[in-house]
């Protein structure tokens, strides 16, 4: 504290009515003077690692928007330990070299208090180990198995969103019960497609079926319909997820494959993010089956939370924008950045967070997390954390396209999602 | 699928991408045969007749064959008028160096591409086909009673497929016929073959550049447009493009309308054969391994004339 006790004003009563004073016309100051009484009246600063352009740039745009609107409540409700929160972007091109130059940036020029907010795998991997050297917090919205892989380190966490591996572990017994046990898998030919083909194929083993063809297709490939002869001609179901600007191309291209005579098709919504469903050429998904992360049509059950988190973030209940119908946000994933932006509230809170030199104790204070309620504060539904691996779990949709719209068919429970530890991150050394 | 189906397929789809190749490197190949310019920007203004048609499309609404009809006519117009501005602009005032154009398309490449992605955004966008059967093709097989026909699983192709194979030999066979067959055409061939004689006979040769420069550009603009309805429209789309048609264009010889054809065809084919029986990083490995062979072996390309 900076201020010294003064002895006892006699006029005590005076200092009284002054200060009353002053609390009604503090309520009417603008909303960043009402910090004046925390200790440091400097807002938090949360460096955001945001897609802004390349193949990234559809999700970085509705990252962006719902990290804004979490950040405009956060504020609204006091901030973080009484310091308003001001988020410094920086576009990484959706590029791993970037991305680390961006890390960097944050912490040695914009004196960023952690670093959050990246999606595309290949520039987590890119960008992780500079935050770990930089000893700062990175709080990643991924969805890849690599921070509960133990391939990165102590500074890197994902609490806001579940990983590849537990979303296809609890993908397969769906699968290989309700659709068939011949499944060919089609992915795109990097990390975030291998986890998926590793995982799954694994987890339909021990489901009793059987992946018996895998289509690994590069990442930057913009025509597919070559690819399909590869299919065996006996595969009861498609599972397929493609991510990137060619996401329609490779859905409908499948369609005009397949004509009348299509298998079980099942498929990551990643495959249409942002993508309209009334889009021509999507009338042959009509009756497939999608995971979602988080549903994007309002359900009949809706809850308050999604309720509020739609309305917040400005979304209407088809997932589009309140602001123009053709503008389809990234629904599945963007939760996460809401609800990692709560994580670092909760976490700075609990730590007594003042400033960077704190930011080891923010770290332990997030590792100490377990159970987080469905709330305003975690609208896609309980979590669990396990501070050991970094990684948040939670429960999983399945979806059926009808009448042109996603309803949820399945709701994989949180137990469904775990796997045992590969790691034990809070072993390790800062 | 049978190897023979399979063939058949990896063909058409090797013939669609050859087409709209052959449509956008006809034009880069235009523009560096009369005007020396190497112009990097060539695949923005690709992907601006992509995402123009997009805009259009919708602007115009009144079904898909009418949205498609008003793009196919105003898109390519629009993006040849914005080359030619750029060309009075920019590449005139560059005295038309080769170096310095080059640095300057560059320059014109990132500027089109961030106003795209400010102004229409990272979605990719798509554009209902004006028709769209799916035509399943029957394959010959020899049974104990002699040929059969049958239909295999998944041997198809759209109508829409075809449309654009047989649009572009259209185009290129009309660019071949205004280049050689009319007084236009006259006038940029000879100032291909040498700018100064032509000025010296009165050829207004700026005007042709920029005549020239605005064609190239509504070549790719066109092609932009063919592709939105099997693709969509993405500010990023015109990077991939851009290389295969300097790769095509390498082979084939700068400057030569029929060499590029040539080799777009070769390249496509060899793109959607060698991607389906062996891997797509393959295709490209070839395809730029030809492009070595090529400027070691035969530097001005497969038909490009010795330079005299």
């Amino acid at each position: 504290m900076s201020e010294s006790f003064k002895p006892a004003d006699p006029a005590r009563r005076g200092a009284l009515k002054t200060l009353a004073g002053a609390a009604a016309g503090a309520a009417s100051l603008p909303l960043w003077a009402r910090y004046a009484g925390a200790q440091s009246a400097e807002p938090i600063r949360i460096g955001f690692q945001m897609h802004a352009t390349g193949i990234g740039a559809a999700y970085g745009r509705w990252y962006d928007r719902t990290t804004r609107a979490a950040t405009s409540l956060i504020n609204e409700a006091g901030g973080i330990n009484g310091r308003p929160v001001e988020i410094v972007t920086e576009d990484d091109g959706t590029d791993p070299k970037r991305g680390a130059e961006v890390v960097e940036k944050f912490a040695n020029q914009h004196n960023c208090d952690v670093g959050y907010g990246t999606l595309f795998s290949h520039v987590v991997m890119g960008s992780a180990p500079r935050a770990g050297e930089l000893k700062m917090p990175y709080f990643v919205v991924s969805e890849g198995h690599h921070v509960a892989s133990g391939a990165l380190n102590r500074w890197t966490v994902q609490p806001g969103i579940c990983d590849v591996k537990s979303q296809v572990l609890a993908m397969a017994p769906f699968v290989s019960q309700t659709l068939g046990k011949k499944v060919t898998m089609i992915f795109p030919d990097y990390a975030f497609g291998h986890d998926h083909r590793d995982f799954f194929s694994e987890a339909m083993a021990a489901n009793g079926g059987e992946v018996i063809a895998k289509l690994a297709i590069p990442p930057t490939e913009t025509s597919f319909t070559k690819y399909f002869p590869k299919i065996p001609r006996e595969t009861e179901v498609i599972y397929h997820v493609m991510v990137g600007p060619a996401v329609l191309t490779f859905v409908k291209e499948m369609g005009e494959f397949f004509g009348p005579s299509r298998p079980e098709i099942f498929g990551f919504i990643d495959s249409l993010e942002a993508v309209d469903l009334s889009s021509p050429g999507l009338e042959f998904l009509e009756g497939t089956y999608f995971w979602e992360g988080m549903p994007r049509y309002a359900q009949p059950d809706q809850t308050p939370y999604d309720a509020h988190y739609r309305a917040a973030v400005g979304v209407d209940e088809t997932g589009a924008s309140v602001n123009d119908p053709k503008d389809v946000s990234t629904y599945a994933h963007m939760f996460g950045c809401w609800e990692t932006l709560y994580v670092i509230k909760a976490g700075m809170e609990a730590a007594g967070y003042q400033g960077p030199a704190d930011r080891q104790k923010l770290i332990e204070a997030v590792e100490a997390m377990t159970d987080m309620p469905h709330s305003n504060e975690h609208p896609q539904g309980a979590k669990r954390f396990n501070g050991k691996t970094h990684q948040v779990f939670g429960p999983q949709y399945i979806s059926k396209l009808e009448g042109g719209r996603l309803d949820v068919i399945h709701t994989a429970s949180l137990e469904e999602t775990f796997y045992p530890d590969e790691v034990d991150y809070t072993a390790r050394s800062f | 699928m049978d190897f023979g189906p399979y063939l058949l397929l990896a063909s058409l789809e090797g013939a669609v991408t050859a087409a709209v190749l052959a449509l956008m490197a006809a034009g880069l190949s235009l523009v560096f045969g009369v005007m020396r310019v190497v112009n990097v920007a060539h695949g923005e203004f690709y992907m601006l007749g992509a995402v123009l048609a997009w805009v259009v499309a919708s602007a115009v609404g009144g079904g898909p064959v009418l949205g498609f009809v008003a793009a196919l006519v105003v898109a390519p117009l629009l993006v040849g008028a914005l080359a030619a501005a750029a060309d009075v602009t920019v590449l005139k005032r560059l005295d038309y160096d080769p170096e310095r154009t080059i640095v300057a398309t560059i320059g014109l490449l990132y500027i089109l591409q961030q106003l795209t992605l400010m102004g229409y955004g990272p979605e990719a966008r798509p554009v209902a086909p004006p028709f769209n059967a799916r035509l399943a093709l029957p394959w010959v097989e020899w049974g104990d009673a002699g040929p059969q026909l049958y239909w295999p699983w998944g041997l198809s192709i759209t109508s829409y497929k075809l449309f654009v194979i047989g649009a572009a030999v259209a185009v290129l066979a009309g660019l071949w016929l205004f280049m050689t067959r009319t007084r236009v055409g006259l006038v940029m061939r000879a100032t291909q073959l040498d700018g100064e004689m032509a000025q010296a006979f009165g050829i207004p040769v700026e005007r042709v550049y920029a005549g020239v420069f605005g064609l190239g550009a509504a070549l790719a603009a066109l092609a932009g447009v063919l592709i939105v309805p099997i693709q969509q429209a993405h500010y990023l789309m015109g990077g991939e493009a851009l290389l295969l048609s300097f790769i095509v264009v390498i082979i084939g010889g700068l400057g030569s309308l029929a060499g590029t054809v040539i080799a777009a065809v070769l390249i496509g084919m060899s793109d959607g054969i060698i991607s389906v029986f062996f891997s797509p990083t393959l295709a490209k490995i070839i395809a730029t391994l030809l492009v070595a062979f090529v400027l070691v072996f035969r530097p001005r390309g497969l038909m490009g004339k010795a330079a005299r």
